[in-house]
């Protein structure tokens, strides 16, 4: 009883699990169990009362009733005891056996079926076959890589670091503020760099300029940026510009500075005056005061010290002479009682004015000198006083510059002979010029080929002048001198029209020449071909015809032809003293021989074997070579062929080599190509990828140089296989690289998934180690 | 007269604006241009020659160490940064650009047997004969600071190598047992053993990144797998591995530096075969370090040089040796794969050109198209006789020339012996294997 109870307990709690697994999380084991509501409670009834009826005995015993029990069971009707009624419905449910029985009867069978547990694996079995099924496992993640690997090795080009790297930029404040000033001295300084709030980090902005940049827009920080920007460059450039000007010794500077400041400074006063008087008026106050100032002074006096070392030296120097002057005109500008500024402005310009004429003459000459080597600016001139020529003007003849000009306009009639004496001199210095330069080109460029006539000329011209100011003559020598020139331009077109006609004559008859050529080529071109098929058919026929060959050739033919006879007409030779049986015999075998021919009739061997050897011996000659360049001293083009004359004469024969050696050897052929000193150089095996030789030559024959290829093609066809950025690290290849999803989970995380059995190996080997 | 004019449309010789090349006319009719073979051969052959002239790969030796160079490690973020462990503990880091030590530390008692960076680059790891795993800052310390390291770990046995995960803060010791160790504990998360000999070496993959791959001193190359805490395969060669290493740009290939003068390059996931032999060297191979293109990698020999082997071809494209290196322990490909490094017996790290003739620095766009098509050429070319002739050539130490022709013999009495022996014994009962198949003794799974 107790055993059968036991069972009963343990079923009980099997199926209490089952229901649990059944029931969703919400109603915990406990709820359940402790509540004991009524329908649990019926349920639980039924399932005790359904294990119990399992064996017979106990369904017999449930079934009597030995005293009224309010229990109900459905195996036995009783309605006494009982407050419910039975109701009618209840009895039309048919009797059926639960279904829960059979499973707990299968249950049952399972387990009464069940044997022995088997040993366990050896544990080096175990492990053996974990290494093998993670080995599995590992190639088959493995064999993903298999078409990435296939393509890199087959790629043509391949271009590291595979994946492109974000360069990323940190701004200098952020690297630097992690850093923290350590050592004393590096301390002080920070110290010190705080203290004056100087930025340590970026050094071209104070916060305060920080602050204000960002209370900027951007538009508006970059404009501020350049402003600061300029402004400094600017302080920058006039700081240097002051240093330089201040470091500069020379007095002429300063003078010439001083002096444009004055004038700058009267350009000033003259505006004030005009816009603003009383401040004009307080400046000529100023000047007043100079003036007086001036005057109470001895500083532009002849009194100085200086300016009586001048005033010696003014006999002997120029310069110390002029000095003086200057010295003067200042002291004399300074003591000047300015009354009106209009004036004194008027004055300074009639100085101005006055001051031309008496510049002397050796400067105006330096400077027509300046000018003469000029050839352009001569030119010019000389057109200019041509021009001058026409209009009228006489005296002006060649040479005087553009400036001279009006001034000799004005001064013409007072001082022409000392203009004459000018000119001369001019000439003449010009003449020792041109003898270095050669440029001397007095009067057009026509007339610059006889220079000694040229001279005779203007000084012929310079003599009639003085004669007489009219200048018909003169005139006249220009005509001449354009006649000359027209006549010689005359020439010129007429020789330039002969020599092409020279040129041309020649070409064009050879042009005729080649006409005629071409057409002969024509002939020859068209009459080759077929006559080379003649030839063909006539040596088929009979070679011992042809005509248009070498003796030795003919020789061999004729031995060729013997052979052919020998071969061939063997068969059908007959005598006449060999008995009747053998003819008949024959007969057979010619019949024999017959059916052979007729069977063999497309293929004659003997003969594709002399056309063979022909055609090798025919190879094998020595070609003549052709150098013509086609367009070489000649028009050329499509359909443009360079004349028989230049090719024959480019056509470079071909020497007659030496005899061959198979040239009495009727049924061989000797190559005679291979080449002793070639071979050195040849590849003897055919190299490995390639399978067939003509592969490998045609691989050899295409080039790839840029002579051959278009650039394009060039860098495709030397593209390297292997590229890499210098200084770029290259990693190894990613999952992601290729398109591939790497796994996701870590590697650590799941070694550390099940650390358990993990530490307990490790620390079976650990023992392990100790023991030995 | 009338006089007939050429006359061409200027839009075919006017450049439109200064700053276009100006343009010229060429005929690329092949009748004007013959020869064109020969020609490119002359090219080819005096491109072989000229980089034979310019073939001067040493750079610069860095010297500074006061013992044997034990191992190398190149910064993860920085290409300018190098560091190297000594025999007598010490580690020194160095500037590639000023080629000068700009730190050093005694980092352990004993050698220092392996390092490696963090893959952050902020800080590397150390192991050494006192059987401690040190990590130290990569910045040096700071005023007033004193030079010590961020952890210790103190463990029970040598460890002997070490290499960082690609991506996590995990990285992994050998020695007794592969250790797996997560950087904020002190003890292993992982340990993993398959027999009980040494471990020499461990390398993460670079590209699978939960993939180890360990050598041990029996022979035999072990494969583990992060994640399952399994080991995965383990294959037996005839002698033992020095170093493996993995190819940054195929995740399953790897190649193994071996006591046997020879490098094997295999499929992780057919390991009864190998890939390719690699052989070159006259002694034994002490490490390996891929190109990051992956197209080729270096070895480190006692044989006194290390050698670059392309990795499809058995033979190696270039030796380098100096009359004073020494036998080389460690040898590094750096990250922009223009330059290798290898420390030596003799305490120096030597900088190398990878490319030999490679002409440094900038190029104009001229001089890159004319190396190209030189290039190109010599590829082309290359088999013809001349050009290989030169090209091949190299001069070698009289030992290793000795040594490679000794060897030579002793392959061909071996080839000569087993054709015999094939010839005088009964028709199949002597069977051939192939060279790949014959180094390898087993494959465990």
């Amino acid at each position: 009883m107790s055993s059968s109870r036991a069972a009963e307990s343990s079923l009980l709690a099997l199926n209490q699990q089952e229901e649990l697994e059944d029931l969703p999380r919400e109603y915990p084991l406990s709820t359940s169990e402790d509540e004991g509501d009524s329908d649990g409670e019926r349920k639980h009834q039924k399932l005790l009362e359904a294990i119990s009826s399992l064996d017979g005995k106990n369904r017999r015993k449930l079934a009597e009733r030995s005293e009224a029990s309010l229990k109900v069971s459905e195996f036995s009707v009783s309605s006494e005891g009982s407050g419910e009624k039975l109701v009618l419905s209840d009895l039309l449910e048919p009797v059926k056996t639960s279904s829960s029985l059979a499973a707990v009867k299968k249950q049952l069978n399972r387990v009464k079926s069940k044997k022995t547990v088997e040993l366990p694996l050896h544990r080096e079995e175990i492990e053996r076959i974990h290494r093998e099924v993670a080995f599995n496992k590992t190639s088959q993640v493995l064999s993903k890589w298999d078409p990435v690997v296939q393509k890199n090795r087959q790629a043509e080009q391949l271009v590291f670091p595979l994946s492109k790297q974000q360069s990323i930029f940190a701004p200098i404040e952020h690297v630097v503020s992690g850093w923290k000033a350590r050592t004393p001295l590096e301390q002080e300084i920070f110290n010190l760099l705080h203290k004056n709030k100087q930025p340590v980090t970026d050094p071209l902005l104070t916060p305060m300029e920080k602050a204000s940049l960002k209370a900027m827009s951007l538009e508006e920080v970059k404009m501020r940026r350049a402003e600061l920007q300029r402004a400094r460059a600017l302080q920058s450039y006039y700081e240097a510009r002051a240093r330089r000007e201040k470091k500069i010794k020379s007095k002429k500077y300063h003078k010439l500075l001083k002096k444009g400041k004055a004038k700058q400074a009267l350009k000033e006063f003259e505006k004030l005056r005009k816009v603003n008087p009383a401040a004009a008026l307080e400046e000529l106050e100023k000047l007043e005061k100079a003036r007086m100032m001036e005057r109470m002074s001895l500083k532009h006096q002849n009194s100085g010290k200086w300016a009586k070392s001048k005033a010696v030296m003014a006999k002997y120097d120029l310069e110390a002479r002029q000095a003086m002057q200057e010295q003067l005109a200042r002291n004399k500008e300074l003591m000047q009682k300015i009354q009106v500024a209009s004036e004194s402005a008027e004055e300074e310009g009639g100085v101005e004015e006055e001051g031309e004429p008496f510049v002397p003459d050796v400067v105006n000459e330096v400077q027509v000198k300046a000018d003469r080597p000029n050839p352009w600016m001569f030119r010019n001139h000389s057109g200019d006083t041509k021009e001058a020529e026409v209009q009228g003007d006489p005296e002006e003849l060649a040479e005087p510059a553009a400036q001279e000009a009006p001034e000799s306009e004005e001064e013409g009639p007072v001082v022409a002979e000392e203009i004459l004496l000018k000119e001369f001199e001019e000439r003449r210095s010009l003449r020792q010029k041109s003898g270095l330069n050669q440029i001397a080109k007095p009067v057009g460029s026509q007339e610059a080929k006889d220079l000694s006539s040229q001279e005779v000329l203007s000084e012929l011209r310079a003599l009639s002048q003085k004669l007489n100011r009219e200048s018909h003559q003169s005139r006249k020598q220009e005509l001449s001198s354009t006649r000359t020139v027209l006549a010689v331009q005359r020439e010129e077109p007429a020789g330039e029209e002969e020599e092409p006609l020279l040129l041309q004559r020649p070409e064009r008859a050879r042009t005729l020449d080649e006409l005629e050529e071409l057409g002969k080529e024509g002939c020859f071109q068209n009459k080759e071909l077929p006559r080379v098929v003649v030839e063909g058919q006539q040596l088929e026929r009979n070679p011992s015809n042809h005509l248009g060959v070498p003796k030795e050739k003919k020789r061999k033919e004729q031995m060729i032809d013997l052979q052919n006879l020998l071969t061939t007409k063997s068969p059908s030779m007959k005598s006449l003293a060999v008995p009747t049986t053998v003819e008949e015999l024959e007969d057979e075998e010619r019949d024999q021989r017959q059916m052979i021919k007729e069977a063999f009739a497309g293929d004659d061997v003997i003969r594709d074997f002399l056309k063979e050897k022909r055609e090798a011996v025919e190879a094998s000659k020595p070609k003549d070579v052709d150098l013509t360049l086609p367009g070489w001293g000649e028009w050329g083009g499509v359909g443009l062929k360079p004349s028989a004359k230049k090719r024959r004469r480019f056509l470079v024969k071909a020497p007659e080599g030496p005899p061959r050696k198979d040239k009495n050897l009727p049924n061989v052929i000797l190559n005679e190509k291979r080449n002793i000193h070639a071979v050195a150089h040849q590849v003897r095996m055919l190299p490995y990828p390639f399978t067939h030789h003509q592969q490998f030559e045609r691989t050899i024959q295409t080039p790839i140089g840029s002579t051959w290829n278009t650039q394009r093609s060039f860098q495709k066809l030397t593209m390297p296989k292997v590229v890499t950025k210098p200084g770029h690290i290259i990693k190894p290849i990613k999952a992601e690289d290729v398109g591939y999803r790497s796994s996701s989970r870590s590697d650590l995380s799941v070694v550390q998934r099940n650390p358990k059995r993990l530490s307990i190996r490790h620390k079976k080997q650990l023992k392990k180690n100790s023991v030995d | 007269m009338k006089v007939k004019m050429l006359s061409r449309n200027p839009d075919s010789y006017v450049r439109e604006t200064k700053l276009d090349l100006q343009r010229v006319p060429r005929n690329y009719d092949p009748t004007l241009h013959p020869f064109e073979v020969p020609r490119e051969y002359v090219r080819a052959l005096n491109a072989t020659k000229l980089e034979r002239v310019f073939a001067k790969p040493f750079l610069a030796s860095l010297d500074g160490h006061r013992d044997g160079v034990s191992c190398l490690a190149k910064h993860p973020k920085s290409l300018a940064t190098v560091l190297s462990g000594a025999c007598d503990g010490e580690v020194r880091i160095w500037n590639l650009t000023k080629r000068k030590c700009i730190r050093v530390i005694q980092a352990h008692e004993g050698f220092v047997r392996g390092i490696c960076t963090r893959f952050c680059g902020t800080s590397f790891f150390t192991v050494g004969d006192d059987k401690t795993v040190k990590q130290w800052k990569m910045d040096g310390p700071s005023y007033g600071e004193e030079e010590e390291p961020l952890h210790t770990i103190l463990g029970k046995t040598v460890y002997t190598g070490i290499d960082h995960h690609w991506k996590e803060a995990v990285f992994a010791t050998c020695g007794q047992q592969v250790d797996i160790w997560d950087e904020q504990r002190t003890s292993p998360i992982c340990s993993m053993t398959w027999g009980f000999d040494s471990i020499s070496s461990v390398k993460f993959n670079p590209i699978e990144t939960f993939l180890l791959g360990s050598c041990a001193s029996d022979r035999n190359i072990v494969l583990y797998d992060m994640r399952q805490a399994t080991p995965l395969k383990k294959v037996i060669l005839d002698m033992r591995t020095n170093t493996i290493c993995w190819n940054p740009m195929e995740a399953f290939i790897f190649t193994a530096a071996n006591e046997d003068y020879n490098l094997y390059t295999f499929d992780m996931r057919a390991l009864d075969t190998p890939v390719m032999i690699h052989m070159d060297h006259v002694s034994a191979v002490l490490d390996v370090d891929y190109s990051p293109t992956g197209k080729d990698f270096v070895s480190a020999s006692f044989d006194k040089s290390i050698r670059i082997f392309p990795v499809d071809k058995s033979r190696s494209r270039e030796v380098y040796h100096t009359k004073r290196m020494q036998h080389v322990i460690c040898v590094k490909w750096t990250s922009d794969s223009k330059y290798i490094m290898c420390g030596s017996d003799e305490m120096n790290i030597r900088l190398w050109k990878a490319n030999a003739s490679e002409k440094l620095g900038v190029l104009t766009s001229r001089e890159k198209a004319a190396t190209d098509y030189n290039q190109r050429l010599k590829e082309k070319f290359q088999h013809h006789p001349h050009i290989k002739r030169i090209s091949r050539h190299r001069h070698l130490p009289k030992s290793i020339y000795s040594q490679i022709q000794e060897q030579r013999i002793m392959k061909e009495a071996r080839r000569r012996k087993e054709l015999n022996r094939i010839k005088h014994s009964k028709p199949g009962s002597v069977q051939r294997v192939s060279e790949k198949k014959k180094r390898v003794v087993a494959v465990v799974k």
